[in-house]
């Protein structure tokens, strides 16, 4: 009581005492520096990344943005909880920034954690203007650390975004250079059987689909705050220190996978929100994902942090090392992932009664058996929400492994089952799954959801268009919701394509079963041939931008714009918006 | 802890006034780009290339295209032309400009005009056709042809991409063209008239904006047309060897 009462004096009266936190970042054009190549693109404050913003919960950030450039620029917040006119999206929470121009944002901070902040205007963000964002919490945290480091990651490419658009509209596999080539027709003969083989190509033939079509955009060099392999960016530690590593995926395209060999790492937080702590020794962070881990290096050694892409096409590379100038050994990139049929089990119309007959019929297994392999990833194995109830006993024993297309060998929820995109750690230990995230202090009550969205993640991979219930943002009506309720959003991923689907301004509950216990993300990743869902509490009027993170398929169409109607206007709004989200944290 | 955060958020509003400038702002509409359909262009020689037949006839030949649009409608220009460098003269020369427009997942519907230029009798064609990716990967392009003359005639081109590599490629051709009506002054009999196959070997040197490749194209003559060549003095079976580029951009 008595804290509460003084901190409450104290704030009115030394408002500006306490809130002042004034900051400045320009927008400019930079040369960016990957070790394998120099490029042309966009920086904050004269280098991208951009600084890392450090903030603190419960302040009142000012931050003047200028901009340098001869095109309308802007700054999106990723992740954090703000009036809409702050939240910088051109055309969606304001006009834009235009050249020359010094727009002033303010809002207050009323989360902790660790976030970034991009560009929301054409493709500057892959071009480049991205950056960290770090806030201090006003309470202490469940877990402690001696030392901590951001660790951005990017998928720095020599092409500028509108040319990679051009290129993937003109040619969409323009950048696959994993295809599959007669070389590994062959080894799958030997390895399946000629006629298996035979069958497997024309089935995907027949689909006009590729199993390599794992990631859109190759040829990247993979980028730890701005610094590429060679390079190799690296933190110091004295054995023995807790490390908190602040991981941020802020790729345009690309998944990481990320290890570092000889450490243990356990994950504290997800996407800024603290979770119960998991020892994993990796895991996949999605495009616009964060993810924040301690480590404890006990020896006077390096270690190398070793981010390699879902798609096995490139890798980041850093060192965690005593002293400057060391490095440890860099692991070679494992073989190329490949989907499979399971990862199509969410596409409409494709006929399975005919795949059996053509595709497994003949096979070396019990074809009643794969088949029910190719129903539970299509159907139950989209209800995550059962997942209690799910039986898998009876599904482990199925032997995917012999399957010429089902090589997924650890069993992960949030993939189909016997998806070729399930992780596997490179050390045979423990991988991260969504299903292990769970809040540490749920911040919303647990209830029932008011009503369900279903939003099926749809596109032409041949046409390069994607979208949303099979249409483009440009065609689209917004998505409306009523201040005040609990929308339960239905993700049906009928591409065979990952899809990292971002709510603005509002947070995502992730549905993994937990209950209350349900974690707090922003950025929900959606594998192909599965059904995720999540809960948002829509607590934050005004309209929001809700989109895949993987900028060339929010460019195409994956895109919506979300209304928030009712509610009160929007003075008042923050006003409730901030004391409920207290009110419940 | 509700308290202290309606306390701080009161003091805000209260003494630092920046409500002000959230009260002034209006839901905008999304005018920007984003809203826009995504326009998009691109150039294409699928062929660039120069022929050595058998009897020793030296060609330079094209086969390009170059379209802008949007997913929804796009202009594509269509280029085919054939130098016979001794004489100094096209043998081939074809120039299509159609609108194209989606009709299926993986089709499309073109219609348009096409003008042949080449030494000799011109001829202007009205074309309907349709483009796109068949099952197993087979690109094919089928086009009708009404000339001015009131002649009809169809052309189906297929192209079969084989990765040897993801860099070496080799890429299997034919096209193949149809007349329901005779048309002797171009010397063009009726049936089947020719059929041109090719198979080239190209590396992707710098992406996919250039591909060097060899290859051999063989190109032959049916029936009266195959006669009315013979007649004009003209072969009507060729091998060529063939030395170019695939160029994109």
């Amino acid at each position: 009581m008595k804290p509460r009462f003084l901190t409450g004096l104290l704030s009115l009266l030394m408002p500006a005492m306490v809130l002042a936190g004034e900051y400045d970042l320009t927008v400019d054009r930079v040369k960016i520096d990957t070790g394998d190549f120099v490029k042309e693109g966009i920086g904050y404050n004269g280098a991208s990344p951009g600084p890392v913003m450090r903030f603190k919960e419960g302040e009142n950030v000012r931050i003047n943005v200028t901009n340098n450039l001869d095109e309308i620029t802007s700054i999106h917040w990723h992740g954090l909880i703000l009036p809409f006119n702050q939240d910088g999206v051109p055309g969606i929470s304001f006009p834009g920034i235009k050249p020359g121009e010094t727009f002033t944002y303010e809002f207050p901070i009323q989360q902790a954690g660790t976030y970034w902040f991009h560009s929301h205007s054409g493709f500057q963000e892959p071009d480049g203007a991205y950056g960290a964002i770090v806030i201090e919490p006003e309470k202490r945290e469940p877990f402690r650390y001696d030392r901590e480091y951001v660790v951005q990651l990017t998928d720095k490419h020599p092409h500028s975004g509108d040319r990679i658009m051009r290129n993937l509209k003109m040619m969409p596999d323009y950048y696959n250079r994993e295809q599959q080539t007669v070389g590994e027709f062959f080894s799958d003969a030997s390895e399946n059987g000629l006629m298996n083989t035979v069958r497997d190509r024309m089935a995907w033939g027949d689909m006009r689909m590729m199993k390599a079509d794992v990631e859109d955009l190759q040829g990247f060099t993979g980028l730890i705050n701005g610094k590429g392999p060679d390079q190799n960016w690296t933190g110091l530690f004295e054995p023995g220190e807790r490390i908190r590593l602040r991981f941020i995926n802020s790729s345009a395209m690309t998944y990481f996978d990320i290890r570092i060999p000889g450490l243990d790492m356990t994950v504290v937080q997800a996407d800024g929100n603290n979770v119960q702590p998991v020892s994993v020794d990796e895991f996949r962070i999605g495009v616009a994902e964060t993810y924040d881990v301690i480590v404890r290096p006990k020896d006077e050694q390096a270690y190398t942090i070793f981010a390699e892409s879902m798609g096995r096409s490139g890798y980041a590379r850093a060192t965690l090392a005593p002293e400057e100038g060391m490095e440890a050994a860099v692991p070679q990139l494992r073989e190329a992932a490949r989907l499979t049929m399971a990862d199509m089990g969410g596409m409409p119309g494709m006929d399975h009664g005919s795949m059996a007959g053509m595709d497994h019929g003949n096979m070396d297994m019990d074809s009643s058996e794969d088949m029910s392999g190719m129903d539970h990833s299509s159907m139950e194995g989209m209800d995550h929400s059962n997942m209690d109830s799910m039986d898998h006993s009876n599904m482990e024993g199925m032997d995917h492994g012999s399957m010429a297309m089902g090589k997924g060998g650890q069993s992960d929820p949030f993939y189909a089952k016997g998806s070729g995109l399930v992780p596997t750690a490179a050390n045979g230990g423990k991988f991260l799954s969504y299903a292990d995230l769970k809040a540490q202090d749920p911040l919303y009550e647990d209830r029932e959801p008011t009503r369900e969205i279903e939003l099926r993640l749809t596109g032409n991979m041949e046409r390069y268009t994607w979208s949303i219930n099979g249409v483009k943002y440009e065609d689209a009506d917004p998505i409306r919701l009523k201040y005040g309720e609990r929308v339960r959003f239905k993700f049906v991923n009928e591409t065979m394509m990952t899809h990292p689907m971002h709510l603005h301004g509002m947070w995502s509950i992730l549905d993994v079963g937990a209950g209350q216990w349900n974690p707090i993300k922003h950025t929900i990743n959606v594998n192909p041939g599965t059904t995720v869902y999540m809960e948002t509490e829509v607590d934050a009027p005004g309209q929001w931008a809700f989109h895949c993170h993987l900028s060339y398929h929010a460019a195409a169409g994956m895109f919506r714009k979300v209304i928030i109607e009712g509610g009160p206007d929007s003075t008042q709004a923050k006003t409730d918006v901030i004391a409920e989200d207290g009110g419940e944290a | 802890m509700s308290c202290i955060r309606s306390l701080v958020a009161a003091s805000f509003l209260a003494s630092v006034g920046f409500s002000t400038a959230v009260t002034a702002q209006e839901m905008i509409s999304d005018t920007t780009a984003r809203k826009q359909p995504l326009t998009t262009w691109g150039v294409q020689f699928e062929e660039f290339e120069y022929r050595y037949s058998d009897d020793g006839e030296e060609l330079g030949v094209w086969n390009a295209d170059a379209f802008y649009g949007t997913d929804d409608f796009k202009v594509r220009l269509l280029t085919t032309g054939e130098y016979e460098v001794e004489e100094q003269a096209y043998e081939t020369l074809e120039n299509q400009l159609v609108g194209q427009i989606p009709i299926s997942k993986f089709f499309d519907a073109k219609a348009g005009v096409r003008f042949d230029t080449p030494e000799g009798p011109d001829r202007t064609y009205a074309v309907l056709g349709v483009a796109g990716l068949a099952p197993q990967w087979f690109e094919v392009d089928a086009n009708l042809y009404v000339s001015d003359e009131g002649e009809t005639s169809a052309e189906l081109d297929a192209e079969y991409e084989l990765l040897l590599t993801n860099y070496w490629i080799l890429a299997a051709t034919l096209d193949a063209t149809v007349a329901f009506s005779e048309d002797r002054e171009i010397g063009v009999g009726k049936g089947l008239v020719s059929t041109e196959v090719g198979l080239r070997l190209r590396y992707d040197l710098v992406d996919r904006a250039f591909s060097p490749y060899v290859g051999v194209v063989h190109e032959r003559k049916y029936g009266d047309t195959a006669d009315l060549a013979e007649t004009g003095g003209g072969s009507t079976e060729d091998w060529f060897a063939v030395i170019g580029a695939r160029i994109a951009f």
